[in-house]
């Protein structure tokens, strides 16, 4: 059974005490706000940084040839490093390597692509089969270059969706030919890779292929591959094997870092996790501060509230009410308004969060808000009020009416 | 209607107990007009706050209306007090906050008594005591007299048995003084038992009947020869 005279009794002193509504309201809603809006901030970054890293296999490890900055075994420094199939080969034979692909780029970048009356330009790349792992390709029709189209060197081609919208629209694809740079090929997969339109324009032809047709060299312009489930540590003790190797192979000294870059995504990946576990710590301090920021202005209000009704309660009690009349008017009226406080605070936060949730920027996307923790903060704050509201309230309603009726 | 037997009441301190009350012996009976009188420090307060349920006593027994009072509960105190008493202060004790018909309506919200019936009869009370116009302002928009009148219409609302009044002119000036007087006069005239506390002669001198107190004790009870 809702009190609804005792209800009417609450929102009639809430509304003729503005000043003291607010301030009790404050506190909480404020709290609760900013939990919320650190909550979302904190996951939307998480989310964000996790996407960014979604493009590329997480494990994966980018070779690319440089510069030599040092003399080496007499040899000048400034001399550029070639890769070649021999390295290629060699790291085949690393079993800790999972998948391996080397990259060679058609000269001039991007090459003309032909089909009927079409005629496009898209950026062409010779790769082997482990590319797909390492680039996180998906096939979403045919399928990607095998060992076979290596080894015969065929004229076969896998394109992206938008390649594929661009150049055939709706009709089929797979099996079609189309000229790349003047020579024939046949459409053998379509795929999609989650780095975007950009990436997706890149056509991806056999290694073979792509240095025999063209250039007739072995040459190889990049080296990638994935580790497996390597931690850090070996991935990191695997890419040093691989710059010494490299080294010897290519004459330069293991020391220059110049030479060959090496690029561990998983270090960096790793460093981005720690990173984020100390976000989340944070987030979890200042919320944690918030909060008892909170819990202690609402005490305190409570406090304030009391005392300011002393006069009031003794008024009461003269004219028949009970010490549970009281203390149940002084608590409800509390909760009443810092649960809706902090219900305000909520769907604002809410609100803010859901703003942001517009903005494309990088490493932030999706923030989200754990309900249940935002809520449980929510209910620590009114119970907290009305806790803070109890003493006191107990104690105006003991005390004696005529000493009440004196304070002001 | 009220009886009390060698009522004694002390305040304890740390070093010292000071008994204000050092047995009373009185007895009211229904319909009478009273005067307490008194110098400040005779206990003429407490006398009034202990028949009014406001204070408790240390030795002895208050009957009030058949019902012996003693160590009772809040919880109790609070319904007796709701049920059968009146009270009218010196500072009126007006909800600031409350305009006057919901300051008079309050005694009958913890009677739960519904709100449309609280509003009837307090627009019926404040008639009685002239300030029915005035029904919606704030006490601060009222002056001293109005906001007494408003206060002995929130004494009256519940129909109690006792009326008790701490100074209540004390705040007012002798004209204002007089009208609220009247007032007493006529719920008196009601039937309804009324108790003053006073240190004016004049005042006292509107009583049917004036108990003075000295150091706790009652000096002399008499009947005032002429009733004006």
């Amino acid at each position: 059974m809702i009190d609804w005279d005792k209800w009417q009794e609450i929102f009639s002193s809430i509304r003729r005490h503005k000043m003291r509504t607010i301030l009790t309201a404050l506190g909480v809603f404020w709290g609760i706000f900013m939990l919320v809006i650190l909550l979302g901030a904190g996951k939307g970054l998480q989310n964000g940084v996790e996407h960014e890293f979604r493009d590329d296999a997480i494990n994966s490890v980018w070779v690319r040839r440089g510069t030599t900055s040092m003399p080496y075994k007499g040899l000048p420094k400034g001399r550029r490093v070639l890769f070649n199939n021999d390295n290629y080969d060699y790291l085949d034979d690393f079993e800790e390597i999972d998948a391996l692909t080397g990259r060679y780029y058609l000269s001039g970048g991007n090459q003309m692509v032909k089909y009927g009356e079409k005629s496009l330009s898209f950026p062409t790349v010779g790769v082997h089969p482990g590319h797909q792992v390492v680039e996180n390709s998906i096939i979403t029709e045919g399928r990607y270059i095998n060992e076979r189209d290596i080894k015969e060197i065929r004229k076969v081609v896998v394109i992206g969706l938008p390649v594929r919208r661009e150049l055939f629209g709706e009709k089929n694809a797979i099996g079609e030919m189309v000229t790349v740079g003047g020579i024939a090929y046949t459409v053998i997969g379509i795929y999609r890779d989650t780095g975007g339109e950009e990436e997706m324009r890149m056509i991806y032809i056999p290694m073979s292929t792509a240095q025999k047709v063209y250039a007739g060299t072995e040459n190889v312009h990049q080296i990638m591959f994935t580790v497996g489930d390597l931690s850090v540590e070996e991935t990191n003790e695997l890419t040093e094997e691989v710059r010494n190797d490299l080294a010897r192979q290519l004459q330069f000294d293991p020391k220059d870092r110049r030479a060959v870059y090496i690029y561990n995504q998983a270090e960096n990946y790793q460093e981005l996790m720690d990173l984020f576990t100390a976000i989340r710590f944070f987030v979890w301090f200042v919320g944690l501060g918030s909060i008892i920021a909170g819990v202690i202005g609402v005490s305190n209000i409570m406090l304030i509230v009391v005392k300011d009704r002393t006069k009031e309660i003794g008024i009461r009690k003269a004219l028949g009410a009970t010490p549970y009349s009281i203390v149940s008017m002084i608590l409800q009226e509390a909760v009443f308004i810092t649960a809706l406080a902090g219900y305000l605070g909520l769907i604002a936060g809410i609100g803010v969060i859901y703003l942001i949730r517009e903005l494309e920027v990088d490493y932030f996307r999706n923030p989200e808000v754990n309900l249940s923790v935002a809520v449980a903060a929510t209910i620590v704050l009114v119970l907290a009020g009305a806790l803070a509201g109890l003493m006191p309230a107990l104690q105006a309603a003991r005390i004696n009416p005529v000493v009440a009726m004196k304070s002001d | 209607m009220i009886q009390l037997n060698n009522i004694r009441k002390s305040y304890e301190t740390a070093y010292t107990a000071l008994e204000v009350l050092k047995g009373i012996d009185l007895t009211i009976e229904t319909g009478e007009f009273a005067a307490i009188m008194g110098s400040s420090g005779s206990g003429k307060s407490t006398l009034l706050n202990i028949m009014g349920i406001l204070d408790d006593y240390s030795v002895g027994e208050y009957f009030l209306a058949g019902t012996l009072i003693k160590d009772l509960s809040q919880t109790q105190a609070a319904y007796y007090r709701n049920q059968m008493i009146g009270f009218v202060f010196q500072s009126f004790n007006l909800l600031s906050f409350k305009s006057a018909w919901e300051n008079v309506a309050l005694p009958l919200y913890y009677q739960k008594v519904d709100r449309k019936k609280r509003k009837d009869l307090a627009m019926a009370y404040l008639d009685k005591v002239g300030l029915k116009d005035w029904a919606d302002h704030l006490p601060n928009q009222l002056s001293g007299g109005q906001q007494q009148r408003v206060a002995i219409a929130r004494s009256l609302i519940t129909q109690p048995k006792v009326l008790l009044a701490d100074e209540p002119t004390g705040a007012l000036d002798t004209t204002t003084s007089y009208e609220v007087m009247k007032i007493f006069k006529e719920v008196n005239e009601q039937g309804i038992t009324v108790i003053l506390v006073t240190h004016e002669n004049d005042i006292a001198a509107k009583c049917k009947r004036v108990i003075r107190l000295k150091d706790g004790l009652i000096e002399g009870n008499a009947i005032a020869a002429s009733v004006s």
